[in-house]
């Protein structure tokens, strides 16, 4: 057991999982000698060599249209897309070809392939290196998308996805990197991916957050708590798609009141869909409208104004509270 | 100081077989009678499949399809030349490379009218389903040379198809480079068959071969007559025995011809001269390789007409497997979304399959 942080839990999982499974190699930009610019891939190279940890030429369309033909073959590619903002010229591979092959023959081809991405805003970064795009590839039918939100979970989500049958786009919240750290055991730990994981039980209010807003949420609920002794109920969703609807329905039927956190603009996004779910599970079980705390639908802004349009603690307080107060 | 010269390019063509039947001997690969009559038979059937198939669109029993009339030898040679292990990446207008490699005339039907189970062979067949769209299959077949070069799997290769429209697509440069870069076991087969739909081969590029395409990834580029099914298997059997070698991908540039519409949705009167298409039946791969087996004293009239005899009964037979399977699974779909079940997924099949209640035939097939 080691305090890690998200970047070193994330290498772990990498480096347990080639160990055990010769079939498991990494391509992208930077991954190898560099070790990738977030240092994810730190020591692969040296340790695997050049063949299982691929510098490829830049090119992300044919990052992963080669790695759908390593998983074809039988191998178990993980590919990194430096940036999710980026990921756009993966999509028609994606669409096309990872999630459709299953299907496309009645499963005598399947893709076995992790695109891990790294997501999200809150570090200054220049333009296309801050979006949320989960909503965009959760829409592709045969494509898991997972977000996991700390170190250990990121570790055992990651193990997971590299495991799984079918292509998981692993979204890696960019901002919870190198946040906090936190006890990731040496042995081998998986979670199951379709699973949402209750963190923090409450009889009042559900909120629903994932990735780097967990952090405010949690803050959030902690506030509230204190304040007027509401019990909050917090949910990580960790898997986009396929939701999780039994933890889901589960919550809100209990608590009666929700709010959903979203990074990602407000229209078209996850937290709709999930609105939509409530609504035809448990709409009579609601004392309250489900809220969300979201960005705007806005292109996103330069870094000298983003932390005024993402989601923080005290917007999901007053979302709470409201909510509660209704 | 003076410009030196660093570099200097040249493309080869490569001809046996001309259209009027004379064989350069010194070129002509070494094939047995069985091999040459197995890729003559499988010629002839994909053309017989091709139209009685635009017969059955035509008549509504059949769905779109993309003909591959005029362009057998540029696939078939190729066929001939891999071998069970090596592994066959098309596009979607293959159906006599598919044939060699083990699909039936009614798998294709089955495709052509709507039903995956109509797309896959067995996986030991290393022969991937029709990709559709351009060029995208083509760094699949890269990673999978990729695979078989980190497996080290002795003589095993992967051939991929794509036309001359594909050679505009970033997939294909993409492709190119990768396959250079890590010195895959890749044959490319671009059959050049002149036309992208409706846009000519003089629109679509501006480099005077597709063959010179391979020259800025480094890796050797043919032109080939792609109506000569000897040349097209010589030249496969280079670029397989590169690959095998270790030495990397080649390019193969087949110059053929499209002799039907791109696919049963448009008309090639509105955009090519007729004039064109007559021209190019004259050069018909299979009426040239007749003439070649004729001289070799391995076919005759007699032997034609069984045979002719024997591909139709075939193909009419096929028709009839087709239109009499019945009992698809409506809810086939739902199995295939992920490899794991999810309940989302189950709830939706169980609102599905009520939805089909007391609606009958509706989505049985």
């Amino acid at each position: 057991m080691a305090k890690l942080n998200m970047v070193q839990a994330l290498n772990l999982a990498l480096d347990q999982e080639m160990k055990r499974d010769d079939r498991v190699l990494i391509l992208g930009e930077d991954v190898g000698v560099d070790g990738g610019v977030f240092r994810v891939t730190d020591g692969l190279h040296e340790k695997y060599g050049g063949d299982r940890v691929i510098d490829t030429p830049l090119a992300e369309a044919a990052i992963i249209g080669s790695a759908i033909g390593m998983a074809l073959a039988g191998l178990r590619p993980v590919a990194e897309i430096q940036f999710s903002g980026f990921s756009y010229l993966i999509s028609a591979q994606l669409e096309c070809h990872a999630s459709r092959y299953r299907s496309r023959s009645q499963g005598v081809w399947t893709v076995p392939l992790v695109v891990r991405m790294p997501y999200g805003g809150g570090v200054r970064a220049l333009e296309h290196h801050s979006e949320s795009r989960e909503a965009t590839f959760a829409h592709f039918p045969g494509v898991k998308v997972v977000i996991p939100s700390s170190p250990r979970n990121a570790r055992a989500l990651l193990v997971a996805a590299i495991r799984d049958p079918d292509p998981v786009i692993f979204m890696e919240p960019i901002r919870s990197y190198r946040a906090f750290r936190e006890e990731v055991p040496d042995e081998e730990e998986v979670m199951e991916i379709g699973k949402a994981q209750v963190v923090q039980e409450g009889k009042d209010l559900t909120v629903i957050a994932w990735g780097a807003m967990m952090r405010p949420t949690l803050q959030a609920a902690t506030e509230v708590q204190e304040a007027r002794g509401a019990g909050v109920e917090v949910i990580d969703l960790l898997t986009i798609s396929p939701l999780d609807i039994g933890t889901i329905v589960g919550s809100v039927a209990r608590t009666g009141r929700c709010v959903v956190v979203q990074e990602a603009p407000r229209s078209f996004g996850v937290a709709a869909e999930i609105i939509a779910l409530i609504n035809d599970r448990t709409l009579l079980a609601l004392e309250a409208p489900v809220r969300r705390v979201t960005n705007y639908d806005v292109v996103t802004p330069y870094f000298g104004r983003e932390l005024l349009y993402l989601p923080d603690a005290q917007r999901i307080r007053e979302a709470v509270e409201g909510t509660l107060a209704y | 100081m003076p410009l030196k010269e660093i570099e200097r390019f040249s493309i080869s063509h490569l001809q046996v077989l001309d259209e009027k039947g004379n064989l350069d001997r010194d070129l002509e690969p070494d094939l047995s009678k069985e091999q040459l009559l197995r890729v003559y038979r499988t010629m002839l059937l994909a053309r017989e499949a091709d139209q009685r198939m635009l017969k059955l669109q035509r008549q509504g029993r059949l769905g779109t399809f993309a003909p591959c009339t005029g362009q057998e030898a540029a696939v078939c040679g190729p066929t001939l030349a891999m071998s069970p292990r090596d592994w066959f990446v098309g596009s979607f207008r293959e159906l006599g490379g598919r044939l060699m490699r083990g699909e039936s005339v009614a798998q294709a039907l089955l495709f052509y009218n709507g039903y995956e189970e109509g797309n896959s062979l067995p996986a030991s067949a290393r022969t991937l389903p029709i990709a559709i769209p351009v060029g995208s299959q083509i760094p699949h077949a890269v990673g999978i040379g990729y695979a078989v070069k980190y497996r080290g799997e002795k003589d095993t290769a992967v051939v991929v198809f794509f036309g001359d429209g594909a050679t505009s697509e970033g997939d294909f440069h993409e492709a190119l480079n990768f396959a250079s870069v890590w010195q895959a076991p890749v044959v490319f087969i671009c059959q050049n068959n002149h036309w992208a739909i409706s846009v000519p081969r003089s629109k679509q590029s501006q480099s005077r071969t597709l063959a010179q395409k391979a020259v800025a990834y480094d890796m050797p580029g043919m032109q080939v007559d792609g109506n000569d099914v000897l040349a097209m298997y010589r030249a496969t059997r280079e670029g397989l025995d590169r690959a095998y070698a270790g030495k990397g991908p080649t390019f193969i540039e087949a110059v053929t011809y499209r002799l039907m519409m791109h696919t049963t949705a448009d008309d090639p009167n509105k955009y090519r001269a007729e004039g064109e298409v007559k021209a190019w039946w004259e050069r018909d791969p299979i009426a040239r390789f007749r003439r070649y087996l004729e001289k070799k004293g391995l076919w005759s009239e007699t032997l034609q007409a069984a045979l002719d005899e024997e591909i139709r009964t075939q193909v009419e037979a096929a028709v009839k497997e087709l239109e009499g399977r019945t009992g698809f699974k409506p809810d086939a779909p739902f199995d295939h979304v992920f490899g794991t079940r999810h309940q989302g997924i189950e709830e939706e099949r169980g609102e599905f399959l009520a939805s089909l209640e007391g609606r009958k035939g509706a989505g049985h097939g």
